[in-house]
This record gives structure tokens, sequence and C-alpha cells, in this order.
């Protein structure tokens, strides 16, 4: 991964702009959990819809009213097992799905008063109530005497090996990292995950045995494809995009340009975010999640003004508006119709960045109108994308297009024994919740595959 | 403004809310409370012999509650006063004197033998109250010594008891009846056969709450044990209704007043009940939930109401729906009602289409084939049962509307105009041509 660090303190790039005190409020929960009299409250809520919107909008088929009505009726392990059976990640993705254009914006409450059902802080009610007491739902079937590889720790790959587990399959998962979660772990924004809740999430789903982790291991280097494919009877590939976006501007390599992917995976791991280096002003390149999650932590950590540079217009951002007025509440500014032009330098360190004013042409594309604009910036994040490492599957005529690995509805791949989900495969839509569902299916092709005949 | 002042037998108040006979009319420090905060009347909760009783203590009340705490339901166990006869007589004759143009009625409960309402009944009146109440309604502990619901179960005892009451009393004397019985007409009509001036009903309803999950024993319990209490509150106001109307429209007892009693938690209530043949309403478990104040709303709604259809008192009020109630047998079996969605309304829960589907008539089709839920009504099975209005979360989005023409698709039969019911219709074998 290229990155540049940030060569040395200075009189706008420092550690300790905020307290400890203070940034630890900062980075609390950014939605309390419920309470049970207002889960109660929030459950009574919910009509039971028939052939209900919420589930259909969710990319993991979670029986909604199902789980609310259990919720209601003080049943929640009962609720939890309802969410758990059909998205093993429930939990996380209680906390960092995007609910106000999935499941919430379906809620048919939308129509009556313009406010729907709290339905990911219900789901988060019901899977912390067994997740922190240690209820295990779950339980292996017989031995199937098949065994699988998982490539790749983070939700897809766990969703995979933990349906694989119950049907009885013996998984090794395999990750380059040290930990396991994947995004779960180095990616969402710390204020969506607290108290080290995707480590807790990931052991709560591995106590059902049967899942063998080798971390340390990857793709092209330790293992290869081709390996996997002869020492298992099945592999599933959900390792995510393992390199970001360039903005190929010719002096990218200054200090203070920075990768933002990685800038949120030290700030996940480290134990004194006050110590992490925070510019003054902070220019956000890129309009999806990863440039609102970079720029509200930057605030949180003290940075005193902080833009996205959106190339293009607010419609067509990726992060929701709900994600776009969460950065604007935390007094980030979003400019539209920005297109990087040059990195200006001031000694060794980037001062500002220059762009193109673009305006949207009637065909839906932009054109740059000859205006330029220049934002002041000790820090610039790249939050352009990320993109698969091709190193290591290229080799063994797996169909790739646009950079991302081919699968059919049932996950699997132009390889007979190899299936795929998550951020890697074409059309994955960066969710959390699909890459559990890609998992999910998966694991269940791979089951009705593995068992045919048998 | 409507006038709201109450006449019920000649006790005026001047409102027709009275708290009724229970814990909030126990003493005179609870009573003022209640004047002051506006109330028209107090049944004073029931005096009985002395030695007077003792209550368990531990949990009286207990509540059915929604899951935001809201109380639907409450029950209880208490027994009548459990302080001397003598204190309350003394309180009783300092209210009426403080609040002259309040009603203060006494309730009493006296044992089936004549020496003890000769006993009693002249001293309580001494007092200067405007009436006595007769408690032949608890359903719990004073019924186990033959009294209350015990007399209230027997017509014959209800007859003789009022008998005495009325041989020693000059003031009016309202009955209250128990609705632990089968046929509210045989209690009301030996009220009259008594000499009774009114009924009061309903009392509260035999009930156990719930078990407790953990303990499985019954909740709540007096250290282990507990038993059954009277059940009232807004859950029960759909049975006192019934049989107050069911008073109300009897040839014999359709002259006698009534204290309509049971759930009365907002003055849209005690429009039910005074409609429905009441001439006043009582009031208990609404004060024991919010207190005092609700009478406020209470007035102002009622007197609002009154207003806005041109009545001038409540008495313009009583009794005006008990026409509209008849037996079955009566219903126009001609008359046919369609259920009707508003689209426009419609939020498309479809809760309208599976309960019809599941366990009525397969009536409300759904479709989601163009990406849109629409929900739709089919005349041709449709039977206009009004399941699909009662369960519809958005207020009048479903209407039943009548056909008044042309031919019902779900029976082929032309619309009549003409009335036909059961006691004519050819499958009653006992039909009268």
């Amino acid at each position: 991964m290229s990155n540049n660090k940030i060569k040395s303190e200075g009189v706008n790039i420092k550690s300790h702009r905020l307290s400890k005190k203070e940034i630890e409020d900062n980075f609390s929960d950014l939605h309390s959990p419920l309470t049970p009299i207002e889960a109660l409250i929030e459950a009574d809520r919910c009509y039971f819809c028939y052939d209900a919107p919420c589930t259909k909008a969710c990319p993991s088929d979670i029986d909604v009213p199902g789980f609310i009505q259990s919720i209601r009726s003080d049943n929640l392990t009962g609720a939890a097992e309802k969410i758990l059976s059909e998205n093993i990640f429930g939990g996380m993705c209680a906390r960092d799905c995007p609910t106000e254009e999935l499941c919430q914006q379906a809620c048919v409450r939308n129509d009556h008063e313009e406010k729907p059902v709290e339905i990911g802080l219900l789901q988060r009610y019901a899977t912390d109530s067994v997740l922190n007491n240690g209820v295990q739902l779950f339980s292996r079937e017989e031995n199937t005497g098949k065994s699988i590889a998982v490539v790749g720790a983070g939700p897809a790959g766990i969703s995979c090996a933990h349906r694989l587990a119950v049907l009885g399959h013996k998984i090794t998962v395999y990750d380059a990292k040290d930990k396991l979660g994947g995004l779960n772990e180095y990616g969402i924004a710390a204020y969506k995950s607290t108290n080290d809740f995707a480590q807790q999430e990931i052991d709560y789903i591995l106590d059902i045995g049967g899942i063998n982790i080798e971390t340390g291991m990857e793709l092209g280097k330790q293992i290869t494809l081709e390996g996997l494919q002869k020492q298992f009877d099945a592999v599933f590939l959900g390792c995510g995009l393992g390199t970001v976006n360039q903005l190929n501007l010719h002096n990218e390599n200054i200090s203070g340009v920075i990768d933002a992917v990685e800038y949120i995976a030290n700030l996940r791991q480290t134990n004194n975010k006050d110590e992490l280096m925070v510019g003054k002003h902070i220019v956000v390149i890129g309009g999806g999640m990863t440039a609102i999650d970079i720029a509200v932590q930057s605030k949180l950590l003290g940075a005193e003004q902080v833009t996205i540079a959106y190339r293009r217009g607010k419609n067509a951002m990726a992060a929701s508006e709900y994600e776009q007025a969460l950065a604007k509440k935390h007094d980030v500014q979003i400019q539209y119709n920005l297109s990087p032009k040059q990195l200006i330098a001031d000694e060794s360190n980037v001062s500002a960045m220059e762009f193109d004013v673009m305006k949207l042409q009637n065909d839906g594309s932009t054109k740059a109108t000859g205006e330029n604009l220049t934002l002041k910036a000790d820090v610039v994040f790249k939050a352009i994308g990320q993109k698969l490492v091709t190193e290591g599957l290229t080799d063994n005529s797996l169909e790739l297009e646009k950079g991302r690995i081919v699968v059919d509805e049932h996950r699997k791949t132009s390889l007979t024994k190899v299936w795929a989900g998550g951020d890697c495969i074409l059309d994955g839509d960066n969710l959390t919740v699909s890459a559990v569902q890609d998992g999910k299916l998966a694991a269940i092709s791979i089951n009705e595959t593995l068992t045919q005949g048998a | 403004m409507a006038d709201l002042t109450s006449n019920f037998l000649g006790i005026k108040s001047p409102n027709p809310f009275w708290l009724a006979s229970a814990p909030p009319t126990d003493k005179a420090y609870n009573v003022n409370r209640a004047f002051e905060a506006g109330w028209g009347g107090v049944s004073w909760k029931t005096l009985g012999e002395d030695p007077h009783i003792v209550n368990v203590n531990g949990p009286r009340y207990t509540t059915m509650m929604s899951n935001d705490r809201r109380v639907i339901g409450f029950n209880n166990i208490e027994l009548i006063t459990d302080r001397p006869f003598q204190v309350n007589l003394k309180e009783m004759r300092q209210v009426k004197r403080d609040w002259p143009d309040r009603a203060v009625v006494a309730s009493v409960m006296f044992p089936m033998n004549e020496a003890s309402w000769a006993k009693h009944i002249p001293i309580i009146e001494d007092t200067g109250i405007d009436g006595f109440e007769l408690n032949f309604g608890c359903p719990h502990g004073m019924s186990e010594r033959g009294m209350g619901a015990a007399v209230g179960q027997v017509p014959e005892y209800i007859k003789q008891a009022t008998e005495w009451c009325k041989k020693y009393a000059t003031v009016p004397v309202i009955v209250k009846l128990t609705p632990n019985i089968t046929d509210v007409i045989y209690p009301a009509e030996a009220v009259l056969e008594g000499g009774g001036d009114a009924v009061s009903l309903i009392n509260t309803i035999n009930s156990i709450m719930r078990v407790d999950y953990d303990s499985l024993t019954m909740f709540p319990t007096t250290g282990g044990m507990g038993t059954h209490g009277g059940y009232c509150g807004e859950a029960v106001k759909p049975i006192a209704l019934n049989m107050v109307a069911e008073i109300a429209r009897n040839e014999k007892t359709k002259n006698l007043p009534i204290s309509g009693i049971g759930g009365v938690s907002t003055w849209k209530d005690a429009v039910d009940f005074i409609a429905l043949g009441a001439s006043n309403v009582q009031v208990c478990t609404a004060a024991m939930v919010y207190g005092f104040k609700i009478v406020e709303d209470m007035k102002t709604g009622l007197s609002n109401f009154l207003d806005e259809k041109g009545m001038n008192s409540v008495d313009e009020l009583i009794g005006k729906a008990v026409p509209s109630v008849t037996d079955w047998k009566f219903l126009n079996l001609n008359h046919v009602d369609k259920a009707v969605i508003d689209q426009d309304k419609c939020i498309k829960c479809g809760r309208c289409h599976i309960v019809c589907e599941d366990t009525s008539h397969q009536a409300i089709e759904y479709s989601s084939e163009s990406g849109d839920r629409v929900f739709t009504v089919n005349d041709d099975e449709c039977v206009g049962c009004n399941l699909c209005v009662s369960v519809c979360p958005v207020v009048d989005c479903i209407s039943m509307v009548a056909m008044t023409s042309g031919t019902d698709p779900r029976t082929g039969k032309e619309i009549s105009s003409e009335v036909a019911d059961w006691t004519t219709h050819e499958n009653n074998p006992l039909k009268v041509s």
C-alpha cells in the first residue's frame, strides 16, 4: 500500500489537539443503546406489516416484524435468533447499516408520520442481549468430513464460515491481518463500534467451533488459490479490496497526503487516539462513506477545518443523505463539483489543494468550467475508492470484470470449486450487510454442492 | 357553554362526574382534595358494621399495562372502609357542611338482617348526606361473608335489602350492581321491586391478573398466596355499557335512573354511558391512575361536545343512543356493507389483507407486481364484517359503505330497500310469517 505518513510535527500538524477525556467523549457511541422501556415502546410502534417492506429492503432478509414482535413480548432470545439466523453479524449491522436507506426507509410509518420504527436500535437491543450474555444460539450438525477454505476474515468470510460450520463442515479461515473482522475491525468509524465490539462479536461467532483461524496469511504470498483448490473441497474468497485508488497527481507522495483507509485503520487500532497526528486544515477527496468517516473523525480528533471535496453533485454522492447530514452536524463542509487539479506543497508538506470547478451537463457528465478553487490543507485525505489486489487471482483463469470477481446469484465464480462475496465481487455495494448475505448465500450453495449425492 | 349541572334523583351536583365508592373517597382528606379539583360528587367509601374490617398489608392493586405502561385494566382486593364507623360519620358530616353544593352519597354494606339496617341507616343519614348507595357488587372478600356480590347475585336478597334500606332512609337509595351475573335485568328488576330509586353499575369483575413467571404463583400474592380481585378500568367499559343499555331498553326498568360506572377515563366515555341511558357517571380507576386533575378535561370536553351538538344540558343527552340498541334478531339482513379502502390514505402495512386472508373472508387482495404494494377489496367475497376497519392503523382509511342499489356480487341478490330480519327469514325454523 503506497502511503505517506506525516513526516514531522509542525505548527499545523500535531497530536494532542484535544484532551484524552474530550476525545473519549467524542468517540463514544453515536447512538446510545435503547433502555428496556425505550425498546418496548419503540417495538410497540411496529405495525407487524404483511410481506413487510422492511424485510424486503434488508439485504440479508431479516424478518424485522418477527424479531420486533419478540422484543415486544420480552422474548429477547427469540428476537436475536430471528436476526442472527439470517445475519450472524446482526450486532454490527445494527450499528453500521445505513438503515435510513434500507429497512427504515421502507417502514410504512414514514407514510403515516414521517418517523420510521428505529429498527437498527431495536436490532442492537436484541442482539446485545445474547452477545453480552454469551448465549449460544447455534449448534453444529454432524461432521460432514468436508473442509472449506475461506480467504478473508471480514463479514463475508466469517459469515460464510459460520454457516458452513453450522452445517457440519470444517473450515479454515485465512487472513493477512493480525486481527479478525476485516473492515468491522479496521474500517468502520470508531463511534459506530465502541468497546471493542467487533472482536466481541467475532468471539461470539467463532464460539460455535469447527472454524480454524490462520492469520498472517496473504493470498498470492503464503497461500495460493491453486493450492487452496487442491487442498480443500471448496474455497470462498472474501478478501475485500486490498488497495486504494490514487489521485494520479505528480507530487502525490509528498508528506501530508494520506490514504483515508489506512489512517482510519490506525485510528481504530490505537489505544491513544490523542497521540494521532491531526492537521489543522483538512481536505478530504471523495464522496463515499469513507470520506464522511474520515472527515467526521478528523473533526472529533480536533481538526479545525474539514472540507470534503467531491467531484460531482450532491445527488451523485455515494454517502447517504443521513451521513451527509451527520458530517454537517459535525461542522464538516461539503463542497460539490470540485475535481482535484494539483497539490500545492510548502517545503516538504502539502499546504493547499487546487481544484477545477465542474458543472453538471445535461447528459449527466461533468465539465470543467475553467474556474479554479484552492483550499488550504495541511492534510489531504484520499478517499476515492479501493480496488481488488489481483495478484494471486488472475493466474487461475478466475473471471474478473472491471477489476472485480464475477459471481452468479449463488456467489459462485467461474471456477468450479470457488465462491466469492463481499467487496471483492462485481456489483458489490460495499455494505457490511451485503457482504454477510454473500457469505451466507455462498455457504448454502457450497453445502448443496458438497452434499449432493451424498 | 352547555349546562353541566346534574340532578340525579333530586341530588344536585355542579357536574355529572362523581367519584365512585373506592379508595379515592375513603376519608375527608381525599374527598376535600377531590372537591377542590372540581369533582361534582362522591360516593363515600363503603361503610359497614363496627368493628371495622381490616385490609391486607400487601399488594391491593395490580394493573394490566401496555408496553408504554399505560394502564388498561386495574385489579383490586381492597375491602370496604377499614376505619371506625364513627370516624367516617364525623368526617362525612363535616365534608357535607363544607361543600353544600356537591353530592355526597354514603355507600353502605350491611348483613342480611333488618336490625343492622335499622340501626345504621338513620345515623348515617343524620350526617346530612344526600343519598345511599347499596354496595351489592364487591366481588372479593366481603362476598365470602355473605355481603357485596353475594347479595347482588341473588335478586331476592337485592329486593329484601333494598326494602330495608328504603324503610329506614328518607333520602334516595341507589343500588350498585355486580356484573358477575348472567343477566343484569334480574337484579335491576329486583331493585325496582324493592323500591330502590336508581341503580349504579357496574361494580368490579372477578379476576386474576396473571402469574409470576419466576415463581409460577399467581400474581400478585400476599406473602405467597393470592386471591381473585375486582377488575375495572378502561378494559371493562364495553361490558358496563352493555349492562347499562340492557337496563335502559328493558320495558320494566327503562325509567329506572342509572349512574354509569366502569372505565370512565375521558369525557367521551361519559358520553357513551349517558347516551346509552346513564344520568351521570362515577369514576375511580382514572383518578387512581392520574390523580384528581383529570376531571378538568372531562368537564370541558363534555361541555364542548354538548355545545357542538347544540344541546343545552347533560339531560338532553341522556338515553339518546338507546333506541339504536336492539336484539340481534331484529337486525336488517337485507342491509349490505362493503369495505372501501381510501388508497390515498393507505400506508400499505397490509394488516387488513393478512387478517382477512388468514381469519376471515379472503376479501382483500394484495399485489406487489408493479413494485407498489396495493391492497384492494374484492366485493365478491366481502361480507362487510368490519375486521379490516378494526385493525387498520390509519384513521378513516377503510370505511364500510352501504350498497343502496344493484346486486351484491357476493350473493348475486338484488339490494332491497325493504327491512327483513331473522324473525321472518326463510332459514329460521321458528320464523313468523
